[in-house]
């Protein structure tokens, strides 16, 4: 189980997230009851199923999605997953962004998949507030130093949009 | 130059922290290597073919001198005493110990200096013309713009992880010095209707595996807005450039694929929501940093020095090394000199430590302290009073840096090849140390004229040998390793890819062959034509029939004609 991280402390994660086993299809799999994070496929195809039987919704967005394609619908969401499938593979981030600058998302953004210390810091900055860190991972570390190796960023993010030199005092 | 304010010291401070950090928990196995691997080569650290190779950054090829020194001691203290300038400003070192870069780090951040992407799949180091400030054909100084965009850069959230590495380049000069046609980005001066400064935005150019020149996909766009016009090319590649194979994830792949007019599209619709953002630059900050690089306390000469001239009439040999090693500058009675990292039988583009620090010398009495690294892989010193080029010469010569072959067809470019690289096809030193000893005439060298030959080892081009009149890239053939030979590539607004001339040729045949090359440009030039002139003019067969004439392909080849 990978080891969640919620606003700056180790959190319970009440969260199942909905796999799609070998021959099932986002249009016949079943929906689990409980708090559940649904791969974008599964919710644009069962869309109002989802909506009549659920309370608290999540969603997960992986690589390949598109994430105009749930740009309307993220009022539903509490939670939404981002996939790092490797943690070099960087599309999560502009996802992060979007879903941050773009379409105003306000809900828990949460970074899920290949989660290592090192890379905490710029997912901090495009918008992620939990992250599930990866097994075998050192939770007290990643909260002593993992968001912090640079006090003051040159450029402009999420987490605070004006660049650095719009700041400096004249 | 700019110097570094408590920010910027902070973040480099901060950066030798953490990759020590790194390092350490590397060593005890916290981070495994796959997962250690960006993160030392986001620090200019490969592991190569007989040890780590570590790349420090110069950013826009800008040093003082004290910078410089601090290069030498580390050359000479973690290494092995010498480094290698390579065709991106930057400078390589062959044999650390992965355990001693955080002291070396350490000790650049001294001087103001990193090793910050360098390497891997991010923004790498800004590139821009080594006579920028001090051209005689200058319309601006790219100089600040390129520290803008280099603090932009780094460390930039959403592009750590794109799907390969992306090089931008900038020019200030109507003839573009800074190979803006081929990067991943090229920012070219383009003035707006009331002078106004902006730029021509090129995307998509590139030599390596598949060279590709630049398309355009803006043309023209003010100066304000080249950070928020980067976010949005960068975001529209990090979000769709291929990444399931490493040879097609530049984004030169991904505009040849939407086509450059979608692509365009897709970016101008992402800069619909950055344009006029905070990432605009504003005057104040562009004033702030423009500051940083002030012309120097020029004094006010005649535009020619008498025993200058005299010097230039009586000796030959420095007469020679004026033609080719200095350069016109745009403040009357000053020079930008050249020092060649080329002199014959050395690996083009080394550096000794103790010529670093004699360099060091000569930049502090010779030019403001200053010194500047070409994407030619030679020294400038851009600003020296012409009543000092004599003695600048005697000094430089001692030192074995005043070939006066920058132009010149010894005055090779070319990457490290097999010697060191581990990508390497075939070896690329001495091919050039080898045409360097065909034409050590120096008469026959200044007959031949302007020519510029350079050398890959492999097709990632780090040589650039696509661009070069002449052009050499080591393939390997059956695990042995042969040159294949371009002809009419270029650098400049006429940027063009060299074609190949035909089968490949053995290192023992590189010598003849190009020697042959040039024996058809001397036979067949008209006065004052180049070779690139000739070359134009006459087209690559006559190069052709005289290269391959007599060897077994021309003769298979007539064979097959014949039985046709
Ligand atoms: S061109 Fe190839 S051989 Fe030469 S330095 Fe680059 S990768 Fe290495």
């Amino acid at each position: 189980m990978a080891q969640l991280i919620k606003n700056q402390a180790v959190a319970v994660d009440a969260w199942k997230t909905l796999e799609i086993a070998e021959g099932e299809t986002p249009e016949t799999v079943a929906l689990p009851a409980g708090d559940v994070i649904f791969p974008l496929a599964v919710w644009q195809a069962r869309k109002a199923e989802i909506i009549s039987c659920h309370k608290r919704i999540g969603l997960l967005i992986t690589p390949d999605d598109r994430v105009e394609d749930v740009a309307a619908d993220l009022d539903y969401f509490i939670v939404i997953a981002v996939h790092f499938p490797r943690f070099v593979d960087g599309r999560g981030y502009s996802t992060a962004a979007l879903l941050r600058q773009r379409y105003g998302y306000q809900g828990e953004l949460r970074a899920v998949g290949d989660v290592l210390h090192d890379q905490l810091f710029f997912m901090k900055r495009v918008g992620f507030d939990s992250y599930a860190l990866k097994d075998g991972k050192s939770v007290d570390f990643a909260l002593a130093a993992g968001f912090t190796p640079f006090a003051e960023p040159y450029q402009g993010a999420t987490d605070q949009p004006e660049p650095h030199f719009r700041r400096r005092s004249a | 130059m700019y110097k570094y304010d408590a920010i910027d010291r902070q973040l480099v401070n901060e950066r030798v922290a953490q990759f020590r950090d790194q390092v350490r928990r590397w060593q005890d196995g916290e981070l495994t290597d796959d997962e250690f691997r960006p993160l030392r080569l986001q620090n200019g650290l490969y592991v190569q073919r007989h040890a780590p190779m570590f790349r420090i950054a110069v950013p826009y090829g800008l040093l003082n001198s004290t910078q410089l020194r601090k290069l030498a001691f580390l050359a000479r203290t973690y290494d092995r005493g010498y480094g290698h300038f390579t065709t991106r400003h930057n400078l390589q070192l062959n044999w650390p110990q992965i355990t001693d870069v955080p002291d070396m780090l350490a000790h650049l951040a001294e001087v103001e200096m990193h090793a910050i992407q360098t390497s891997g799949n991010c923004i790498r180091n800004i590139t821009t013309d080594q006579f920028a400030g001090v051209a005689a054909d200058e319309v601006i100084d790219p100089r600040p713009l390129a520290e803008i965009l280099r603090q932009w850069s780094t460390f930039h959230p959403e592009f750590a992880f794109l799907p390969r590495k992306f090089k931008i380049a900038i020019s200030g000069t109507r003839e573009d010095r800074a190979v803006t046609w081929f990067h991943d980005i090229g920012l070219h001066l383009v003035e707006g209707p009331g002078g106004e400064t902006g730029f021509r935005v090129i995307v998509g150019g590139g030599l390596g595996r598949t060279p590709i020149r630049g398309q355009v996909v803006r043309e023209y766009l003010p100066w304000q807005h080249i950070l928020s016009y980067c976010e949005a090319i960068l975001r529209v590649y990090n979000r769709f450039g291929r990444r399931d194979n490493a040879y097609k994830a530049r984004i030169k792949i991904l505009v040849q694929a939407l086509g450059v007019e979608e692509f365009a599209r897709q970016v101008e619709a992402e800069w619909v929501h950055g344009k006029d953002g905070p990432a605009t630059i504003t005057q104040a900050e562009f004033d702030r940093v423009a500051a940083h690089f002030v012309a120097p306390a020029y004094e006010t000469l005649p535009a020619a020095d008498r025993e200058f001239e005299q010097r230039r009439q009586s000796e030959k040999a420095f007469a020679r090394w004026v033609d080719r090693n200095t350069h016109a500058h745009k403040v009357p009675g000053y020079a930008a000199v050249t020092l060649s990292l080329k002199p014959h039988g050395v690996a083009p583009g080394d550096i000794t430590s103790d010529q670093m620090d004699a360099v060091a010398g000569l930049a502090d009495r010779y030019s403001f302290g200053e010194l500047r690294i070409s994407h030619e892989q030679n020294i400038i010193l851009a600003d020296v009073r012409q009543s000092n080029l004599y003695a600048l010469w005697q000094e430089a010569k001692a030192i074995g840096l005043a070939t006066p072959n920058i132009g010149l067809l010894t005055g090779i470019i070319c990457c490290p090849g097999g010697d060191f690289c581990d990508l390497a096809n075939a070896k690329s030193i001495p091919i050039a140390t080898a045409i360097q000893q065909r034409f050590d005439d120096l008469d026959y060298l200044f007959d031949i004229g302007e020519i510029d030959l350079n050398i890959s080892g492999c097709m990632n081009a780090c040589g650039h040998h696509h661009v070069g009149h002449i052009g050499v890239l080591g393939v390997d053939k059956n695990d042995a390793e042969f040159y294949q030979v371009t002809l009419g590539g270029r650098q400049g607004n006429d940027a063009k890819l060299g074609k190949v001339i035909g089968p490949s040729f053995s290192a023992g045949e590189m010598p003849d062959v190009v020697d042959k090359i040039i024996k058809v440009y001397i036979e067949n030039r008209h006065t004052d034509e180049r070779f690139l002139d000739t070359l134009d003019r006459i087209g690559i067969d006559p190069f052709k029939n005289r290269v391959y004439e007599g060897r077994a392909h021309g003769r298979a080849k007539a064979a097959e004609k014949e039985a046709a």
